[in-house]
């Protein structure tokens, strides 16, 4: 039996130890904003967060993320229609068109604005070069984490004033 | 695709890693980082009958300095060994060489020891290990051996680690560690494995060594004067020609990069 923690909830799960984090969250927890492009770490599309640290789902079995914290796409929106702001700024900059890629592109810049919360647009631009996105092209995407980083920057001080 | 089916194995010490593997008589891999071995199992190239994940194994993921070495256990991932502070002043090639492997979802995974094991002929940790006279600490069966970095690879994807044996650490001479280093890749996109690159130390009395990667079915050591050294590289390794590039392409390639890379250790 595997204990698995997604999103901040507990799983129980009976997985064979060749599944792929990637298809458990898929099909056995249903959490499919988790994308499988290419199944072999090149496209990017399944990155999700291992304690905080962008990774390939496709690269890593269920059993290996045992004890670890695994956060995936659904994690950001606090739901009710409400975006995360990085997400705000994906839409405002239309820098999505299918979608696809947008959920390993999300986590990617997530990793990388944890670090370094106001990127340069060349760190922004390095950091992605492993999630391919295969129509918007990438200039509104690293627009939009640019931007995104703002906002959260913007939100994250003003919620420290309010507590202030 | 999906892996085929195999055993999983979660050993709690190095010593039961390698009775884990010894117990499956060559059938069984270990498994570090995952980032090389996972894909060739999804694409059913690589069916080990288990694997053995030696992850949670602590003692693996240290970086100390002893009287002479910088000591790198070899769960140590990418993007660790490219920002850490011990590797930076030890050892600021590996930390270079690791800037440029995959992506940042590969580097957060992959490790030093799984670098040094899968032996891609185009890896940029085994040059530059080998360019700092570095050594492997392998325990198996019979007890611990050390081998050097160099040599190490006998052929592409391919080693003289024996069946059960298990890569523990690397080790970084501080003399070696503190030459002056140069290091210089090319490849067709960011993050892709090097179609060509060199990295290169240089010695005391205008000496210098440089390791080839991408220009021959293993990396290739050139030794000698730092005058001259490009054109020995040129001369000395036999590159394949694929469909990336010309054997022709990236043999003057190898001389245009160690001629980077020398110029950039005589800049340290």
């Amino acid at each position: 039996m595997l204990s698995l923690r997604v999103n901040g909830a507990e799983h129980r799960l009976e997985v064979e130890p060749r599944r792929l984090l990637a298809d458990v969250l898929r099909e056995d927890l249903g959490l499919t904003g988790t994308h499988l492009g290419c199944e072999q770490g090149a496209c990017g599309a399944c990155t999700v967060l291992l304690d905080g640290a962008a990774v390939r789902s496709c690269l890593l079995f269920a059993v290996q993320a045992e004890g670890a914290e695994v956060t995936t796409v659904e994690a950001l929106a606090p739901g009710g229609g409400e975006l995360h702001p990085l997400q705000e700024a994906f839409r405002d900059h239309h820098a999505l068109q299918c979608g696809f890629c947008t959920p390993g592109m999300l986590l990617a810049a997530l990793d990388l604005l944890a670090r370094s919360p106001s990127p340069s647009a060349d760190e922004v631009r390095e950091e992605l070069a492993g999630n391919l996105c295969r129509c918007t092209g990438y200039q509104r995407i690293i627009a939009a984490v640019l931007d995104g980083a703002a906002r959260m920057n913007r939100s994250f001080s003003q919620g420290s004033a309010s507590r202030g | 695709m999906k892996p085929a089916p195999f055993r999983y194995l979660r050993p709690a010490s190095v010593a039961e890693a390698v009775d884990m593997l010894a117990g499956h008589g060559g059938e069984a891999r270990p498994l570090a980082g995952g980032q090389s071995l996972v894909p060739l199992m999804n694409l059913r190239l690589a069916r080990p009958a288990a694997l053995v994940d030696i992850n949670p194994l602590d003692e693996l993921d240290d970086v100390r300095v002893d009287a002479e070495h910088l000591v790198i256990g070899a769960l140590v991932r990418h993007r660790r060994l490219a920002a850490d502070p011990l590797v930076a002043r030890h050892a600021p090639l590996l930390a270079e060489a690791a800037r440029w492997i995959g992506h940042g979802a590969i580097r957060t995974r992959g490790t030093l020891g799984g670098s040094l094991a899968h032996a891609d002929p185009a890896a940029e940790l085994p040059c530059a290990a080998a360019a700092l006279d570095a050594e492997l600490v392998l325990t198996g069966p019979a007890g611990v051996r050390v081998l050097p970095a160099a040599g190490f690879a006998d052929g592409a994807y391919s080693t003289r680690l024996a069946g059960a044996e298990l890569i523990t650490a690397v080790r970084v001479p501080l003399a070696a560690g503190a030459r002056p280093w140069g290091f210089a890749e090319l490849a067709r996109r960011h993050g892709d494995f090097a179609l060509v690159l060199a990295a290169v130390t240089a010695g005391g009395e205008g000496a210098a060594t440089a390791v080839l990667g991408g220009a021959g079915g293993v990396a290739l050591r050139v030794e000698g004067p730092a005058a001259g050294l490009a054109a020995r590289c040129r001369d000395a390794c036999d590159p394949a020609g694929d469909v990336h590039a010309t054997a022709e392409w990236r043999r003057a390639m190898v001389e245009v990069l160690v001629t980077r890379a020398v110029a950039g250790a005589l800049r340290c």
